[in-house]
């Protein structure tokens, strides 16, 4: 990886062992306590904690708010950036306020259009993309420089992430070419769409690694346990970009009702197991949407706590 | 061409219910095109208002015309001898004509009667799509002739997202992935390479975000 | 055939209901028409492949129209029907007689004021 940063979760990762990240939700309302509670849960079973951006565009509490919040409390955020509600000014000034507060890692998405969300009506903004906003955090990490010109003292020192997914369109052989152009930019680790088609991923990462990526950029696979044969089936049907095979669909339908969340966590534990023989494979990221108490027993299951602490 | 769609005609009676002298200006342009605004649409207009007045009990008159094109001063000018007549003009031009007709006739009502969409093509009669959003600076030399800034709903310059989805926009099934479409193109034409260098961040001062926009062409004035 | 309809019908033929616009409907009831039909082949036997179907979509446009500015769209139909369906035309005519006898007068008859073009005189 290019840049050394003060980040811990780049230190894990190329200390060689599995990192684990996580990710929590902000609340919908000016709720502080939220935070402290989802931090405090999974803190000792991730080497990182993202803070999601306006997730599918429902307005929630700001990911900065939520970040500075963690990282007082002293454990390691990782800021999400979506480029769909800020221009780049607004999206340099949140960088350069992220990184007054010592947020050190950072994940540049495009972001969910607000047809989504809870406020559709709203005009979107769009100014950069995922990429130029990798690129746009790389010139202010390594020639303290922004967009517009203007050269400044104090730089952010981040590292960037991005998003990758496998499953979207228009084929895998594409979306590593994607992924190779966020390398180009200055990626320099990956947490991948949540993964159900292991099959489909693993042809993704035989590519990336053909092509020689995963000297690059580290990836982490992205994973969410099922809570019940419900949402299996509307992610299988109603997100986009989503790869839910049917096998999937089965395995946590075919148990009784109590029992489904149950499997959703067993699944996820074998996921993890069989993801981590799959060579690029750096890590994962457990996205436990708003079941974030879940995320201990899985780390746990699959041997990855305690976590190492960073050099 | 300028797409537009005629406004609900109750949002029309609305406007002009409480005038007694209404012309209905249509216009040969864009909007005959689109089977919007042209005389046709002017005569059904101006014809139901006349029913609508007429059942009302209201002593009313409501005459409808075209012109040329009411981007034009010299055809606006055109209606100068008639306009003292009316007390409010209903204009089916798009939002250009509209906004032209009332400068010229400044101290008249001047009322839109379509709703102007966007500038793009016929698929077939009735149904027309979006193209081109005027940012001023043409990339389609890049992009195998289809434009992201229009195509993709979110205008990336270095696209597809995680959300395209067989060949799909997120938002809707019927709205194609416009980097999907750039990508099959490319693909055709032999240049896939161009997929793989990330293009900076747009220049947007050449379209809306940079102000009301203006172009002056020393060349073509006198 | 010689069957009996009702007298108060005024035949206007077209070579196909196709060329029928929805001003020449509107029109009709502007100069004071009470109702408006529309007859056409049966669909799927247009002469002209799909003249019948753009009458379909014109008829339901002008009912729509004229709900709106208070006519009543139940004074405009469409019929459908082949030429050697004489039978039927008159049950057509018969329907429509009454509905609109039903309904009243178109009501732009006898309102005080005046914004639709004077009521031409019918001649035969």
């Amino acid at each position: 990886m290019s840049a050394e940063t003060p980040s811990k979760l780049q230190k894990i990762i190329a200390s060689g062992t599995f990192a684990v990240t996580s990710e929590v939700g902000p609340p919908r309302s000016a709720d502080g306590a939220v935070i402290e509670h989802k931090g405090n849960l999974i803190k000792d079973y991730v080497d990182a904690i993202n803070v999601t951006d306006n997730q599918t565009s429902v307005c929630r509490v700001c990911s900065l708010a939520c970040c500075i919040r963690l990282k007082v409390m002293g454990l390691e955020p990782c800021l999400q950036m979506v480029t769909r509600d800020r221009n780049r000014i607004a999206l340099q000034s949140d960088i350069l306020g992220a990184a007054s507060w010592g947020i050190n890692n950072i994940l540049c998405l495009t972001g969910d259009h607000q047809h989504f969300g809870d406020h559709p009506k709203a005009a979107n903004v769009f100014d950069l993309d995922s990429i130029q906003l990798i690129q746009t955090v790389k010139m202010m990490r390594d020639e303290g420089r922004l967009l517009g010109g203007f050269e400044f003292e104090v730089r952010p020192q981040m590292f960037i992430g991005a998003a990758a997914n496998p499953f979207a369109g228009p084929n895998v052989a594409m979306r590593v070419s994607r992924l190779a152009k966020k390398v180009a930019a200055g990626v320099q680790f990956i947490q991948t769409q949540c993964i159900y088609n292991l099959d489909k991923f693993k042809e993704f990462m035989k590519i990336l690694v053909d092509r020689g990526l995963h000297e690059k950029v580290s990836v982490l696979a992205g994973i969410t346990p099922m809570k019940n044969v419900g949402m299996a089936k509307y992610m299988q049907k109603r997100v986009p970009g989503m790869d839910v095979p049917d096998d999937i669909v089965r395995r946590i339908g075919g148990v009784p009702k109590e029992k489904q969340a149950e499997e959703g966590i067993n699944l996820a534990v074998d996921q993890i197991q069989e993801l981590k023989e799959v060579p690029g494979v750096r890590g994962f990221h457990i996205m436990a949407i708003e079941w974030e108490e879940k995320v201990p027993e899985i780390v746990e299951r699959v041997g990855l706590y305690p976590r190492p602490k960073a050099a | 061409m300028i797409k537009a769609v005629p406004k609900p005609l109750e949002e029309v009676l609305d406007l002009v219910k409480d005038f007694n002298k209404v012309l209905i200006a249509g216009c040969d342009g864009c909007v005959t095109v689109c089977e919007a605004g042209g005389l046709k649409e002017a005569k059904v207009l101006a014809s139901a208002l006349r029913l609508y007045f007429t059942q009302a009990g209201r002593q009313a008159q409501v005459d409808e015309t075209s012109l040329t094109r009411q981007c034009e001063k010299e055809y606006l000018a055109q209606l100068s001898d008639r306009m003292d007549t009316y007390d409010a003009v209903v204009s089916l031009a798009c939002g250009v004509g509209v906004q032209y007709l009332a400068e010229m006739y400044n101290n008249k009502i001047v009322y839109p009667g379509v709703d102007t969409c966007f500038m793009g093509v016929n698929e077939e009669r009735g149904v027309y799509s979006e193209r081109c959003q005027a940012c001023g600076r043409c990339i389609l030399a890049e992009t195998g002739g289809v434009c992201p800034i229009a195509r993709c709903s979110k205008r990336m310059l270095n696209g597809p997202c995680g959300g395209s989805d067989k060949g799909k926009c997120e938002i809707s099934k019927d709205v194609p992935c416009g980097w999907e479409l750039i990508y099959e193109r490319l693909k055709t034409l032999g240049q896939l390479d161009r997929f793989e260098k990330p293009v900076d961040p747009k220049d947007w001062t050449s379209s809306r975000d940079g102000g009301p926009r203006k172009i002056v062409r020393e060349d073509l004035r006198i | 055939m010689r069957l009996q309809y009702p007298p108060n019908v005024r035949i206007i033929e077209v070579p196909c209901t196709g060329k029928v616009d929805i001003q020449h409907l509107l029109t009709a009831f502007e100069y004071g028409a009470d109702g408006v039909i529309v007859v056409g082949c049966l669909e799927g036997d247009c002469h002209y492949s799909a003249g019948n179907l753009y009458a379909k979509k014109r008829v339901n446009r002008v009912k729509e129209i004229l709900d709106k500015v208070g006519i009543g769209g139940e004074r405009v139909a469409m019929y459908n029907l082949s030429s050697g369906m004489g039978g039927r035309f008159a049950e057509i005519v018969r329907e429509i007689t009454n509905k609109v006898l039903e309904l009243g007068p178109s009501p732009i008859k006898g309102a005080p004021g005046q914004a639709a073009r004077p009521t031409a005189e019918v001649t035969t």
